[in-house]
């Protein structure tokens, strides 16, 4: 009699933990799944690499303005400009803004010509993270010039589903 | 389908001028990136291409991806060279396409 009560309480208790470790795998199973992948540092290089070529990279020339610490990652405003005569001897022929942790690291690229007289844009952008950002400006010499700036995001962009 | 927007540009410029051009579209710019009510992620739908052109002649093109806010908000440049129009066009998955064109006067 003693023998199978005790039998009872452990299977009980086997049963609980096991639903316990199901449940835990299911809450895990699903944070997991959805997790979307993610734009790394190196990916964020790999799509430099493809504007840029075998070109050297310097820095210079080129000035985010992005606020350090920003509140809503949905909509952060972004300047870049680049310090450039706008002659069509020496120009600048594009800029491309990349990101560290969005998932994808193409933010835009802007293409301008001789008449854009001031090589400068200004946009909204969504990050979904604190992240690094990277401006490369394309010359009309052939050069590349790029400029970082790091952001802090305290709401993320993306992370909010429909829920 | 059809977008609202809105554009400013200076109705007149003096000759050499640099003038600012700014633009903003209604467009919901959906990553693809998001989950929906039912669990599946919502199609991606942005608008891809931004073009300007003054007299006919491209002066500014822009390349989106879903990294840009809702509601895509472009500030730029451009020499006022002569009277005319400047012409602007927005393009899109799904098909979307915008136009808007403003006039100016430079004297």
């Amino acid at each position: 009699m003693t023998d199978d009560r005790a039998k009872d309480r452990a299977t009980r208790r086997d049963f609980l933990a096991n639903t316990a470790r199901l449940a835990g795998g299911i809450a895990l199973a699903s944070v997991v799944a959805t997790q979307t992948s993610r734009a790394t540092p190196a990916t964020m290089a790999a799509a430099i690499k493809k504007v840029v070529g075998e070109a050297p990279l310097r820095k210079g020339k080129v000035a985010i303005d992005v606020p350090p610490l920003v509140e809503n990652g949905n909509t952060v405003p972004l300047t870049v400009s680049v310090d450039s005569p706008m002659t069509a001897a020496n120009h600048v022929k594009a800029i491309h803004v990349f990101n560290e942790k969005n998932p994808q690291p193409n933010v835009i690229g802007v293409h301008f010509g001789p008449r854009a007289g001031k090589a400068a844009f200004s946009t909204r952008i969504k990050l979904a993270d604190s992240q690094k950002i990277i401006a490369v400006a394309q010359l009309s010499d052939g050069s590349f010039w790029s400029d970082e700036a790091d952001v802090i995001v305290t709401i993320a962009a993306c992370v909010e589903d429909l829920q | 389908m059809t977008a609202r927007a809105l554009i400013n540009v200076p109705a007149k410029a003096r000759r050499g001028e640099i003038i600012e051009i700014k633009t903003l579209i209604a467009h919901p710019m959906e990553t693809g990136f998001r989950v929906g009510l039912n669990g599946a992620l919502i199609p991606r739908d942005i608008i891809t291409t931004f073009r300007c052109t003054y007299n006919g002649e491209e002066i500014f093109r822009a390349e989106f991806s879903p990294a840009i806010a809702a509601n895509p908000f472009l500030t730029f440049f451009t020499v006022a060279t002569a009277t005319g129009t400047i012409a602007f066009q927005w393009e899109g998955d799904d098909g979307f396409s915008a136009a808007e064109s403003a006039p100016i006067t430079v004297e």
